[in-house]
């Protein structure tokens, strides 16, 4: 009776000038069991993943009276923005006026995440498609320094600032932005594989020059890896608390704004909930948008060796 | 690529020449990399020379540098208890959730792989989302406060199991398996994008091949086809699992304090931040990061020479 009505709707949808539904098959290898099992088992785990975020969300809508609930409910049964408010005026009351902490983050934020996105591309587009000498060896370079983080560096980065004056100015956060090895490898990878030789040889037959290439025919065909490093940068840079090498208070970012309202004990346990929701919203609502161009550089990511 | 270099070597003139005439025909290259490189030499190759450098003196930032030979590595290694336990916590951490987080990136990846593109997107973003979204791991602090408001101490209290409510980050019994469960909570980054884009890129045609091969089911299908066709994507992802399990550190602090309870979750990281940010003992610190660099770089270059083998 089922595959009579769904017929008849499918019949009905054809009719109308739509495109036939294509129809449900199980893939090779695919057991009905073994796919309600992977279903099951991955809500299972996307609960447990976002539970603690669930909690923070509930905690950021509750009232005061219901942040001390013996024992406490994981969502509020009155919803409120109190906390919301009152962490924007908290940040009214600060010190330094609040959209000052936002125009350094957005300062920060935009001219780090263009130097880096431009550096790289340039770097990425000779190395992976001018054959000069020497190219390899650079680009082994590159892999050896995946292996490392900035922990190892940080102390002799710190001295080598001082040396350079940075420490305590914008620069010391945006210069070595500039400058990420993983973004360099991904835009390498991605124009290997995605811009043709045979489109940039016609293109130093008819005389380009290798910049005008570069802007004009690479870089249109690389926009998912750019989109990627901007992302990629840009949460680094959102997240950063910038405080390492930034001691004057009006040089600081949001981020460290917020953190620092929170863990000073200024906030009660809402707001410092509604700060956490608030800084979580931008990062993964732009990752959410921009997910398949992510998706699609990191498919060519892989080391070959 | 070098293959193709290899074919247009010429015969008639020395290898020195033809490379020197290569040079010059792409100087326009040179240029091209020269903005990178040089902040690349900046922040990553000097300060690395540096590090082994300042590692053999004593230097507290107002003096020169007095060059003191072994001095500070003998002293890290026989005369700081602390140092100890920090690289047998360090050790232990990247062990175990180095490998975790490798497996559950994997087989979350490969599991979301199977559903279609929209539940695929948004499970993407649950699970990518607490490695994206900054402090927000400071939510656990609240979920598992030491008093007994908090989430977890409330219930347990309710339903009888403790009297008392538990002081979970600060009782040096809970503190280890707390932060390893955050620490792999925030782990699922890059490593796990690689993978769901590497299985992406399998070629489909495979499978059918296989299944005609006599492959029944999907665990089969995995260890025969997915992940021999995925190596290149295992490699990069267990660097970046690597790198991230030994530079586990600022979320300890943040969640723990500093320095932790009988030092019972001291990292080469911490030990590093108070020699280096505290004391200024720069050449010490500076030890100790070179110890740091060079066990960061041995264990990735094993673990991808052990992978390199797998399948081949």
């Amino acid at each position: 009776m089922f595959k009579k009505l769904s017929e008849k709707i499918e019949m009905r949808r054809v009719a109308k000038g739509k495109q036939p539904k294509e129809q449900f098959k199980r893939s090779i290898n695919r057991s009905a069991g073994g796919d309600f099992g992977v279903l099951f088992f991955l809500v299972v785990c996307a609960l447990a993943m976002s539970l603690p975020v669930i909690y923070a969300i509930g905690q950021s809508f509750k009232p005061l009276d219901e942040l001390w609930l013996f024992p406490p409910h994981f969502f509020p049964n009155r919803w409120v923005i109190d906390n919301f408010v009152d962490l924007f005026r908290l940040m009214g009351d600060s010190w330094v006026p609040f959209s000052r902490y936002i125009f350094n983050t957005v300062l920060i934020s935009i001219s780090g995440t263009f130097g880096n996105v431009i550096l790289s591309s340039f770097a990425a587009y000779a190395i992976a498609k001018i054959p000069f000498p020497g190219r390899n060896m650079l680009f082994q370079t590159i892999v050896y320094s995946l292996m490392f983080n900035s922990t190892v560096t940080g102390i002799t980065n710190f001295l080598l600032m001082s040396y350079l004056k940075m420490i305590d100015t914008y620069w010391a956060v945006i210069v070595p932005a500039c400058c990420t090895t993983f973004g360099l490898y991904l835009m390498k990878q991605f124009m290997e594989s995605s811009v043709t030789d045979a489109v940039l040889e016609s293109a130093r037959i008819d005389g380009a020059g290798e910049f005008r290439i570069f802007w004009k025919i690479a870089m249109p065909m690389v926009k998912p890896a750019w989109i990627t490093l901007i992302i990629f940068a840009f949460k680094d840079l959102w997240n950063s608390g910038a405080s390492t090498y930034i001691y004057s208070e009006e040089l600081k970012t949001f981020n460290y704004a917020i953190s620092q309202l929170v863990t000073s004990g200024v906030a009660r346990t809402g707001v410092s909930a509604a700060s956490t929701v608030v800084m979580m919203i931008v990062p993964c609502a732009v990752f959410y948008i921009t997910q398949s161009n992510v998706i699609q550089t990191m498919s060519t990511s892989g080391m070959k060796d | 690529m070098a293959k193709k270099e290899q074919a247009v070597v010429r015969k008639d003139i020395s290898r020195f020449r033809w490379t020197l005439s290569e040079i010059k025909k792409h100087k326009v290259a040179y240029l091209m990399v020269a903005p990178f490189f040089i902040l690349f030499i900046m922040f990553y190759v000097v300060p690395v020379v540096l590090s082994v450098v300042l590692s053999f003196t004593v230097f507290n930032m107002l003096e020169f540098p007095e060059f003191v030979f072994f001095d500070n590595y003998i002293r890290l290694l026989f005369d700081d208890e602390v140092f100890i336990t920090a690289i047998k916590n360090t050790l232990i951490f990247a062990v175990i959730t180095g490998p975790a987080s490798y497996l559950l990136s994997l087989f979350f990846a490969w599991f979301i792989n199977e559903l279609r593109p929209k539940l695929r997107a948004f499970l993407t973003l649950i699970f990518y989302a607490p490695s994206i979204s900054g402090a927000v791991y400071l939510i656990w602090a609240v979920f598992f406060s030491s008093d007994q408001y908090g989430f977890v101490n409330a219930y347990l209290i309710e339903f009888g199991i403790i009297n008392e409510p538990i002081l979970w980050f600060q009782d040096t019994d809970t503190i280890f398996p707390l932060i390893i469960v955050v620490a792999l909570w925030t782990s699922l980054g890059t490593s796990f994008l690689t993978f769901i884009a590497g299985f992406q890129v399998v070629n489909k045609d495979l499978y059918e091949a296989g299944a005609i091969d006599g492959i029944k089911n999907r665990w089969q299908e995995l260890w025969y086809i997915t992940l021999p066709s995925m190596r290149p994507q295992m490699m990069l992802s267990a660097i970046l699992s690597i790198t991230g399990a030994f530079g586990f550190g600022g979320v300890i602090t943040a969640l723990v304090g500093f320095p932790s309870p009988d030092y019972c979750v001291h990292t080469i990281m911490h030990h590093l931040d108070d020699y280096g940010g505290a004391r200024y003992e720069m050449g010490y610190a500076s030890a100790i990061a070179t110890i740091l660099f060079f066990m960061m770089i041995g264990c990735n270059l094993l673990i991808t020479r052990i992978l390199r083998k797998v399948g081949s």
